[in-house]
């Protein structure tokens, strides 16, 4: 019966219930400021709606292209570790006025990036960070036990490995550059940026192997 | 205000006053050594206010786990760097 009502969803899953409950105090007041600002002729619902998009446009993929680049291009790569905006602005991705660090993984030294006051991510080049990077047991445990929150994201660190843990608690963002898997010698840019995930520019991931 | 050099030990004020303050409290009274200057930026302290914000000079400062967490480090060798205003960090000398 096609208007039958059910529990679950074709994928068994229970439906999300609607959000039929009061604004919350946060709600109404971003509602109130778009609103007034638009009145005022200040901002267009049209602005609103493209700035929305060009985040929404944003993702993984763009900072996976620096990667890449830096992989395949040494002198862009000395460029990316000595100011990775610019270095990101030369490709021509749009990330406004970001200041952005670019660290290095080496066989020597891991990187793992939080923000322990808020949520700080390089939204602009990589777009909206992951829900559990804005959790306060991801923020508080990658710097009081780092090492055990990377093993529970699959990666056991050596102890001669040197973890470096970077805490964005004020202007600057940063990406981690992962280490160039071995074996990729024959890949040129594009099939390399395949392999480079989010989590490996976060830190708590490392890129996909070859199949 | 005196200027931090890369390398020179700082310690992070113990203080905590009120208002929006980007010092994370875990790492208040925290020696570290300076990684590098990152330039002025605006004090947030001033700025969430909607006051005007002074140019202040921004440090990325490196601790030790050991630095921070004492005996209870996971790792000795592994490090946390963190950014920090001008005005946070008291410089000390060399000697112990």
């Amino acid at each position: 019966m096609p208007h039958d009502h059910h529990d679950l969803s074709p994928s068994g899953h229970p439906y999300r219930t609607d959000n039929d409950g009061p604004l919350t105090y946060w709600q109404q007041m971003e509602i109130a400021l778009r609103e007034l600002l638009i009145e005022k002729g200040i901002l267009t619902a049209a602005e609103v709606s493209a700035q929305i998009d060009l985040m929404d446009s944003r993702s993984p993929a763009n900072g996976a292209a620096v990667v890449a680049r830096a992989w395949t291009d040494p002198d862009f790569k000395a460029r990316l570790l000595d100011n990775a905006g610019d270095a990101a602005r030369e490709m021509g991705f749009d990330i406004g006025v970001l200041h952005l660090i670019a660290v290095e993984n080496t066989d020597m030294v891991h990187n793992l990036i939080v923000c322990t006051l808020c949520s700080c991510y390089p939204r602009n080049l990589l777009g909206l960070p992951p829900d559990w990077y804005k959790t306060r047991a991801y923020r508080s445990r990658a710097v009081r036990e780092p090492r055990a929150v990377l093993a529970e994201f699959g990666i056991t660190l050596p102890e001669t490995v040197q973890l470096r843990v970077h805490d964005s608690t004020a202007d600057m963002r940063y990406i981690v550059l992962p280490a160039r898997p071995a074996g990729t010698e024959g890949l040129d840019e594009a099939a390399l940026a395949q392999l480079v995930t989010r989590d490996s520019m976060i830190g708590t991931g490392l890129p996909r192997a070859l199949e | 205000m005196a200027m931090h050099q890369v390398h020179n030990r700082v310690r992070v004020r113990a203080i905590m006053p009120p208002g929006h303050v980007r010092v994370p409290a875990y790492l208040r009274g925290k020696t570290g050594v300076i990684e590098r200057a990152l330039g002025a930026f605006s004090n947030p302290e001033q700025l969430a206010y909607g006051l005007p914000a002074d140019k202040t000079p921004l440090y990325r400062v490196r601790f030790t786990m050991q630095d921070i967490w004492g005996e209870q480090a996971e790792s000795p060798i592994d490090t946390i760097d963190a950014e920090i205003f001008a005005h946070w960090l008291e410089e000390l000398s060399d000697a112990p």
